[in-house]
């Protein structure tokens, strides 16, 4: 559904996302996390249509956001970190000026169809500006779904909400996930953590890691990982993970094409010096192997990694 | 043009709720009815001409400020994202804002009709200098609210906006002097940019196809600058 590929985006000489590669696959939610600043909101904008990249490719629901940002604009439903809203209009007038420049067919069941769906219908004759914010944060969601977008981007969803109003939104974008390919922005790991398939993480405009939240969290308690390339002479992917598996220490061995793999290993042990040997000792060429836990650190001590707090009154 | 159109009808309904839109109206008539008394006063003639004359001068400032909201605001509060993530082309964009303002400058132009029904009923005004005037004032108006959505085109904040259109749309009126100072082939040049002269016709009944180009093309020129400055704009 999503396919980003050598993305770069500079502003000037400042280099916001360097060389981003990665897939969504239709249905999927993706987590996007990262410290602020790390390149979220550029990536985001690039794959909505907002900007095109300085180089590199990211193809949205088939379609090229720099030779046909429209198309793929047609097929996106985004919400901003700032929700962008008109605070003089109504609900019911906002989403209907959205669906009118989105050219939603069946315009006024489908407004009604998603005012209810997002608890809004209530609130219909309401004007924006006396919304709480998460009654807002619903109304950008609304308009982000009315055209019933592949792909919904979604920064920062939870952001200033309150707990009870977090918990809301979540469920709302995980029940949005079962219709639409999601990618989701935020700083904060749980979130990321309950609503994601795959996580991505993203540090000073490059991609750090990218996994499953369950193995990113067993990370977290304790692992490192390890990125390796290899020249395998001829043997298959499988033969190596099975050849790295067998490495004492080694959890886990993924396939990252190109010769590349990445190995998750117990936190106690350095496993380098016996991995050097298991590719030596099969007569494969070593070209690559260090351990990205350094990094990965770096950017969790930057996540926030608690829930807010639950205010008192 | 169905794109332009739901940008053109939500900016409208925002002029309506807005209090600077009636404001601004309120005063233009409330001045021009006091102009309108008193040079029927002094000149005793059932014309507009003088009239016509003061609403450009006037205009010249009021239109930057009918303008300045159109597309600052819509940076200010962040609903620019909105708009240039949904599938509408720049230019789209900016001619809807554009004729937002212009169907304004129209109601208000409407307004003033008043003035050619007290001349009607009370003497027997040449209604074609009228006509050819009212078409003037539109395409002049029309003109300098192009202007004006360049300069909120290029900054998030009204006051600047509104300020930077009125040196637009000023500075292209007072070139007309500048013109006569350096004489020669480059004056008639510089006058023919100059706004002054091709509002004048107008009033005198003559509808000057030369005059209408002229103001079709600042508009053209205002409008393809303001799509290419939020362009420039995406990148950032």
């Amino acid at each position: 559904m999503i396919e980003v590929s050598g993305l770069t985006k500079a502003y000037g000489p400042v280099v916001a996302i360097e060389d981003l590669s990665f897939r969504v696959e239709k249905g999927e939610i993706l987590g996007f996390l990262g410290p602020n600043g790390a390149g979220k909101t550029t990536t985001m904008r690039i794959l909505t249509g907002y900007m095109p990249p300085t180089s590199g490719t990211a193809v949205v629901a088939g379609y090229d956001v720099t030779t046909h940002p429209l198309e793929v604009r047609r097929r996106v439903g985004y919400m901003p970190e700032t929700v962008p809203l008109y605070p003089e209009m109504t609900v019911a007038d906002y989403l209907d000026f959205m669906a009118r420049l989105r050219h939603v067919p069946d315009r006024r069941n489908r407004i009604a169809e998603v005012m209810e769906q997002l608890g809004l219908t209530d609130r219909a004759d309401d004007r924006i500006a006396k919304l709480s914010k998460g009654y807002r944060q619903r109304v950008g969601l609304a308009q982000a779904v009315l055209h019933k977008p592949e792909v919904l981007v979604l920064d920062e969803p939870t952001i200033g909400l309150d707990p009870r109003q977090i918990t809301e939104v979540r469920e709302l974008i995980r029940s949005l996930g079962e219709q639409h390919t999601v990618i989701l922005s935020t700083h904060i790991l749980p979130e990321v953590s309950q609503l994601a398939d795959r996580i991505l993480i993203i540090n000073r405009g490059r991609l750090v890691a990218e996994d499953t939240p369950e193995r990113l969290t067993a990370l977290l308690a304790g692992g490192q990982y390890l990125r390796v390339e290899i020249r395998p002479n001829g043997a298959t992917d499988s033969d190596v993970q099975q050849a790295l598996a067998h490495v004492p220490g080694v959890r886990e061995v993924r396939v990252e094409g190109r010769g590349q793999y990445t190995v998750v290993a117990e936190e106690d042990h350095d496993p380098r010096p016996h991995i050097a040997r298991a590719v030596v000792e099969r007569g494969w060429q070593l070209l690559e192997l260090h351990t990205t836990r350094l990094t990965l650190e770096e950017v969790f001590l930057q996540l926030t990694t608690a829930e807010p707090e639950v205010e008192a009154g | 043009m169905y794109n332009v159109w739901t940008i053109t009808r939500r900016e409208l309904n925002a002029y309506f709720v807005s209090p600077i839109a009636y404001v601004v109206a309120a005063l233009f008539l409330a001045l021009h009815s006091y102009f309108f008394s008193l040079i029927l006063f002094f000149s005793q003639e059932a014309s507009l001409r003088y009239l016509f004359g003061s609403m450009t001068s006037v205009m010249l400032f009021i239109a930057p400020v009918l303008a300045m909201r159109l597309l600052s605001e819509e940076y200010r509060s962040g609903t620019i994202e909105l708009l240039l993530t949904s599938p509408v082309r720049d230019w789209e964009l900016v001619v809807g804002k554009w004729l937002a303002s212009v169907l304004l400058w129209l109601v208000m132009l409407a307004l003033t009709l008043i003035y050619p029904y007290f001349l009607r009923l009370y003497g027997s005004p040449d209604w074609g200098p009228i006509w050819t005037g009212y078409l003037g004032l539109f395409l002049l108006g029309s003109a300098l609210l192009a202007l004006g959505t360049l300069a909120s085109a290029a900054t998030e904040n009204q006051i600047v906006a509104a300020v930077f259109g009125a040196v637009l749309t000023v500075g292209l009126w007072v070139l007309r002097g500048a013109g006569d100072l350096l004489g020669g082939k480059v004056a008639q040049v510089i006058n023919y940019i100059a706004l002054a002269d091709h509002a004048v016709d107008f009033t005198r009944g003559v509808v000057d196809t030369r005059d209408v180009l002229y103001f079709l093309s600042v508009i053209v020129v205002a409008l393809f600058l303001a799509t290419r400055v939020v362009e420039m704009r995406r990148m950032r």
